[in-house]
């Protein structure tokens, strides 16, 4: 029997291999650190310096004129609220109604493949770019009662930032669902309607639901395509066909100005924003759970 | 009861015409509602085409070469946007590839326990959820004043190069491409870490078992497996970085003065269209449709890019 060299089964951390092993596994653990470390500087300041402003007068009032103190971000908190339920209003039927076409009605043709390549392409699209077209489409030819910014373009503009994700995740979650359900209920006589509204989209609803959260609470942070379409308003939210105020644009607003109480307020309105967005964040988790596939 | 003395429970039962109807309806609506990507996408692109066309018969390619930005003298050219399009962009990925791929495998392989790595996962996910603008200010009134010490040093130390052949102000691409890191780390991670944990089991244990390291199992095994997932998702964050706005827009100055240092302010095209599109009129809107039109095309192609390395990549194993 040929004998090995006694000793050669042992870990001999001293063999160039084991310190490259270490030296690689001490470099990526690094990474790891540096990568999470943005994201606890971030909070940490959002929750202490926005956290700490948190007033009842601050959540209810209006931004004070450049150079007063005090006030608060009540209408923009308002307004964040009215263009996201608009863009959601919008973008769930037509991005569920898009997917169920995908995965329940297509068949090969270029249709389908042109509408799923479409889909690829418009998540590609820049969210300034999805600014720039409602501009041009509505903004600038006053398309609504002759009015040029307004809450319902903002609103339309986050929509077409929302609906892709919205059809992919759709499609996605239908696919999901077992075959076999859908021939069990046509096995019982069900109607294609049926089938999709009583039996493939209820299988499939939190998959969907946890998209849909997510995307809307993507769109809640957006700034890029609001700046140029809703604008903002030192007011209180007049209607959908006026300018209208929202927290990511008064970020944008104050952080540039010369003044300590739009600089505060700005902090104030992150910390509301964020708080916001990690908890649909959690509940998207949490609706997640729930996806029996 | 005797089969049969029911038969009514098993005759044909004939589909009433308002069932078929509504089955109708039902295909019909959700093909019109599918086609309602396409009228969005041809809107898209007619509605910056259309009015970029004064502009693109004014100045045609010149545009993209000259950086000369005159709206006194109505004379347009967006090379130094475009410039710090592509360069912010591509300094981001080069220090979040790096980074995002590492962390991905830190939290694919076995180092640390499961839970831990949980977390660490869920946290990099969430910074995804950070809105941009909030990065913005965090990066205006924290990170930037942090990092202008080290900048300055960099300038006396490194000053004889031109990268560096500019005294740091506060703004300028330097900080926007940190910013950029920041956003583009999460998709990153995020995506090679599924990548990473696609690949089969057995390629793991065939490479321990003819006895590599655990690193040697990663560099020559497991990462060319996953190669495709990994080029893809850096390809999506490339396109990501080339439209984010609201960050850099912050952070980077604003500039219109070509400058290689990277310490000086600069521009890239969304910034330019967030600063000047509200304020603009005339040639000036149609001069920024143009240059929102370059940058379309800029992430369209490496979106596309992205859908065909993944496919060509894929490894079959």
């Amino acid at each position: 029997m040929t004998s090995f060299r006694r000793g050669s089964l042992t870990l001999q951390p001293s063999l160039a291999r084991n310190r490259w092993n270490l030296l690689l596994t001490l470099t990526a653990g690094l990474f790891t650190a540096l990568a999470v470390l943005p994201l606890i500087v971030v909070i940490a300041y959002v929750l202490f310096k926005g956290g700490s402003l948190i007033t009842l007068q601050l959540l209810t009032e209006l931004p004070p004129p450049p150079g007063l103190d005090g006030g608060g971000i009540g209408n923009a908190i308002l307004g964040t609220l009215i263009v996201t339920l608009v863009a959601a209003l919008i973008a769930v039927p037509v991005g569920v109604g898009a997917g169920v076409y995908l995965a329940e009605f297509a068949s090969a043709g270029w249709f389908a493949r042109f509408v799923r390549f479409g889909t690829n392409v418009l998540a590609g699209v820049p969210s300034i770019i999805c600014g720039v077209f409602v501009y041009g489409l509505i903004v600038s030819t006053r398309l609504f009662f002759n009015q040029s910014y307004s809450a319902l373009a903002g609103g339309i503009a986050l929509a077409v930032l929302m609906l892709p994700t919205v059809i992919k995740t759709t499609d996605e979650a239908l696919k999901l669902v077992p075959q076999e359900l859908r021939w069990g209920a046509m096995g019982v006589g069900a109607s294609r309607f049926v089938t999709i509204s009583r039996v493939t989209l209820p299988a499939a609803f939190s998959s969907i639901a946890t998209g849909v959260v997510l995307a809307v609470a993507r769109a809640a942070g957006e700034t890029a395509p609001l700046i140029f379409t809703a604008l903002f308003s030192p007011f209180w939210p007049e209607g959908l066909f006026n300018p209208i105020a929202s927290m990511s644009v008064l970020i944008y607003n104050f952080a540039i100005m010369p003044y300590e109480a739009q600089i505060a307020l700005a902090w104030a309105s992150s910390f509301v924003l964020v708080v916001m967005i990690l908890l649909a964040n959690l509940l998207a988790r949490w609706l997640g759970r729930f996806s029996s596939t | 009861m005797a089969a049969g003395a029911r038969p009514e429970l098993f005759s044909q039962r004939r589909r009433p015409p308002w069932e078929l109807l509504i089955d109708r309806g039902f295909q019909k609506l959700a093909v019109v509602l599918a086609s309602v990507v396409g009228l969005v996408l041809i809107g898209i692109l007619f509605t910056v085409l259309g009015g970029a066309r004064e502009a693109i018969s004014r100045f045609g390619l010149e545009f993209l070469t000259t950086s000369n930005w005159d709206p006194i003298g109505e004379h347009y050219g967006a090379f130094t946007a475009i410039y710090g399009t592509v360069v912010s962009s591509l300094l981001a990925l080069a220090i979040a590839v790096p980074l995002g791929v590492g962390t991905a495998i830190f939290l694919t392989e076995n180092f640390i326990p499961l839970p831990v790595r949980q977390v660490l996962g869920l946290m990099v996910e969430l910074l995804a959820a950070i809105p941009s603008v909030v990065l913005g200010l965090w990066g205006i009134f924290v990170m930037e004043p942090f990092l202008r010490p080290g900048l300055e040093g960099l300038h006396q130390w490194l000053g004889w190069l031109p990268f560096f052949s500019t005294t740091p102000l506060g703004p300028g691409m330097a900080p926007a491409v940190l910013i950029l890191v920041v956003m583009i780390l999460p998709i990153i991670t995020a995506i090679s870490r599924d990548s990473l944990q696609q690949v089969p089991l057995a390629l793991r244990q065939a490479a321990y078992g003819v006895g590599t390291t655990r690193w040697g199992a990663i560099v020559h095994v497991i990462l060319p497996a996953a190669i495709s997932g990994i080029t893809g998702g850096v390809m999506l964050a490339l396109g990501r970085a080339m439209g984010e706005t609201m960050a850099v827009t912050m952070l980077i100055g604003n500039s219109n003065n070509f400058s290689l240092s990277l310490l000086a302010p600069a521009n890239t095209i969304s910034s330019m269209l967030a600063n000047q599109f509200g304020e603009a009129d005339g040639l000036q809107v149609s001069a920024l449709m143009y240059a929102a039109l370059v940058l379309m095309l800029l992430t369209l192609v490496v979106n596309l890019l992205a859908q065909v390395i993944v496919r060509r990549l894929s490894l079959k194993y």
